[in-house]
């Protein structure tokens, strides 16, 4: 078959489908195919094994897996609704600055940079009970107790939180931001003259027009949840007696360090689903924004 | 008279508000980045200190240890820097060539399932680090790329691809059609318009897309960690965890090798933060 039959736009896109196919498709095949046997690492005849949808089942059953994805959603939740609220606000501060703004977006940014696990270890150090910078400000204030931050079951989590708050509230800050910078001056000056008070204008003009920008963010961010892994891997790596174990953690430490390959296959894709899950609804959301305020390409 | 004193008040109480909320965000947003550059600088004999040490005395120690490999543990931190800079830049540069082309296809063609093979694209990017290290470990494995650049390299162009699309999507809808052609009608062919001119008007956002990429590379330690072993391949952010012992973590080289490895970010960051922003938006808001 000639290439010239190919139409372009396939000619085009070809060296992509080629990579993303040897670099994730087979890779994902492969560990779809495993995930239905007793793969482990150290007996390698055991991958020729079929056993069905055991190891499904065995995850599906096990209260370990649930808290861990219980845990992971909830996380998650918490975590991107704070990030929303948080990046929000910084955005309208921003705003209102009249001095200095460039700088304040630039500091912005500063977090955008951070590799995950290097914000793990710079939490892992601030957060130590016994040298960390938190402890140590607190008890040079009068308190005499050392908290245990990542010790602690709820502290740890606590922890945990803030670092990856602190790693990606600056994704939304600054989009928001951008949407600011783009809103059109008429609409609040009508609003003004009308009388609305600033709640309202906020409601009705400002958050509508900022929404795509949101979603924006969103999908940004869903695109990487599971970055947090680096975090609580080096943090806690999932204790105290797995208080803090998230999807990702539990998972690589089957793989790892149990070497059941097979097993944390099958946990792989229910990790796999729920990203993907959050992807699809927040592009979603973002073309039904985009169509809402007459964007859409 | 009354009232307006009052609603001036009122004015300068939220204006106060305002500036000490601004200053409480940006200090925590500081705080933890200049406490790590502040600690590569201390003698571990004060990070350790109990009761702690506020005045910080000056020291080099660390980034002699880190630099002469002679330190603590001895971490080879030229390699890891060498390796981080030759997978990082290498799978930005094929990652941008691949990812424009198609985005310039998605921006410029019509063709069956166009947005079903948008997100399908997108959501491979979504695929967790660690869930794809699993089989990926197995498949280089057995291909016997692993602990080699060229694994690594071609992980991240796989992981970055879907993203520059998606930025470069979004700026090359940007650019009127009449300009390409503009271009074919005074005897360019669509390969010559395309590089002589979209290309250029396109730019800073092909820029911003590289910092992206480049940035996701260089910072990527889930698939890192499994896919390198040796001194040979290992990059910095997998490096970090050679300051670890079992029970102890060396804080002061780990803070040193930290700083070496934000500062690069860094500057690239600051030189394109304008066009970072606009990349971000108009690929997505008008995508």
């Amino acid at each position: 078959m000639s290439r010239r039959r190919l139409p372009e736009w396939f000619v085009l896109l070809l060296p992509a489908f080629i990579v993303i196919a040897a670099v994730v498709l087979i890779p994902l095949i492969f560990s779809l195919y495993s995930s239905f046997t007793p793969y482990k690492l150290t007996r390698p005849s055991t991958l020729w094994k079929w056993v069905g949808t055991y190891n499904y089942e065995k995850i599906l059953t096990d209260a370990k897996f649930w808290a861990a994805f219980g845990r992971t959603v909830l996380f998650l939740t918490i975590v991107l609704n704070l990030e929303l609220l948080l990046g929000l606000g910084i955005a309208l501060m921003v705003n209102k600055v009249t001095w200095g703004q460039r700088s304040l977006r630039t500091v912005l940014m500063f977090p955008m940079m951070f590799s995950p696990i290097l914000v793990g270890f710079q939490f892992k150090f601030i957060f130590n009970d016994n040298i960390g910078l938190v402890n140590n400000v607190l008890q040079s204030m009068g308190f005499n107790a050392a908290l245990p931050w990542l010790v602690d079951g709820k502290l740890a989590m606590f922890s945990i939180m803030f670092a990856e708050i602190w790693m990606s509230t600056s994704v939304f800050a600054i989009l928001i931001l951008a949407g600011l910078f783009a809103m059109p001056r008429d609409p609040l000056e009508a609003a003004k003259v009308d009388g609305c008070t600033a709640w309202q204008t906020f409601r009705h003009i400002t958050l509508p027009f900022l929404m795509p920008f949101i979603y924006i963010a969103m999908t940004i961010r869903s695109l990487d949840v599971a970055r947090a892994y680096d975090i609580v891997q080096i943090m806690t790596g999932g204790g105290p007696a797995r208080r803090t174990e998230l999807l990702w953690t539990l998972m690589s430490r089957t793989g790892y360090v149990d070497a059941r390959m097979g097993l944390a296959n099958a946990m792989g894709y229910v990790s796999i689903l729920l990203s993907i899950l959050f992807t699809v609804y927040f592009f979603k959301k973002l073309s039904a924004a985009r169509a809402e305020i007459g964007m859409a390409g | 008279m009354d009232r307006n004193q009052s609603h001036r008040n009122r004015k300068r109480m939220l204006k106060a508000l305002h500036f000490a909320a601004l200053f409480m965000t940006m200090s925590i947003i500081c705080i933890p980045g200049l406490w790590i550059v502040l600690n590569s600088f201390r003698p571990t004999v004060e990070i350790m200190a109990k009761p702690p040490v506020w005045t910080p005395s000056f020291t080099l120690e660390h980034y002699r240890a880190m630099f002469g490999g002679a330190g603590e543990g001895g971490v080879p931190v030229f390699s890891y820097f060498r390796n981080s800079i030759i997978v990082s830049v290498v799978s930005t540069l094929i990652a941008i060539l691949i990812g424009m082309s198609g985005g310039y296809a998605f921006a410029r063609y019509r063709f069956k399932g166009k947005a079903g093979y948008f997100v399908g694209l997108m959501l491979f990017r979504a695929v967790p680090g660690v869930a794809l290290s699993l089989p990926l470990f197995i498949v280089f494995a057995r291909v016997g790329i692993i602990d080699t650049h060229l694994g690594l390299i071609l992980a991240y162009v796989a992981m970055n691809v879907p993203f520059t699309i998606w930025l470069t999507d979004g700026f090359f809808r940007q650019i009127p059609k009449e300009l390409h052609e503009a271009a074919e009608i005074d005897g360019c062919n669509r390969w010559q318009a395309f590089w002589r001119v979209e290309f250029p008007v396109a730019r800073s956002g092909v820029a911003s897309a590289a910092i992206f990429a480049f940035l996701t590379s260089w910072n990527e330690f889930a698939l890192a960690s499994q896919l390198t072993r040796s001194v040979g391949s290992k990059t910095m952010p997998v490096g970090l965890l050679d300051f670890t012992a079992e029970f102890t973590i060396n804080w002061g080289g780990m803070c040193a090798l930290a700083v070496l490895m934000i500062v690069p970010a860094l500057i690239l960051t600051f030189l394109v933060q304008k066009h970072l922003i606009a990349g971000l938006t108009f690929g997505g808001v008008k995508g």
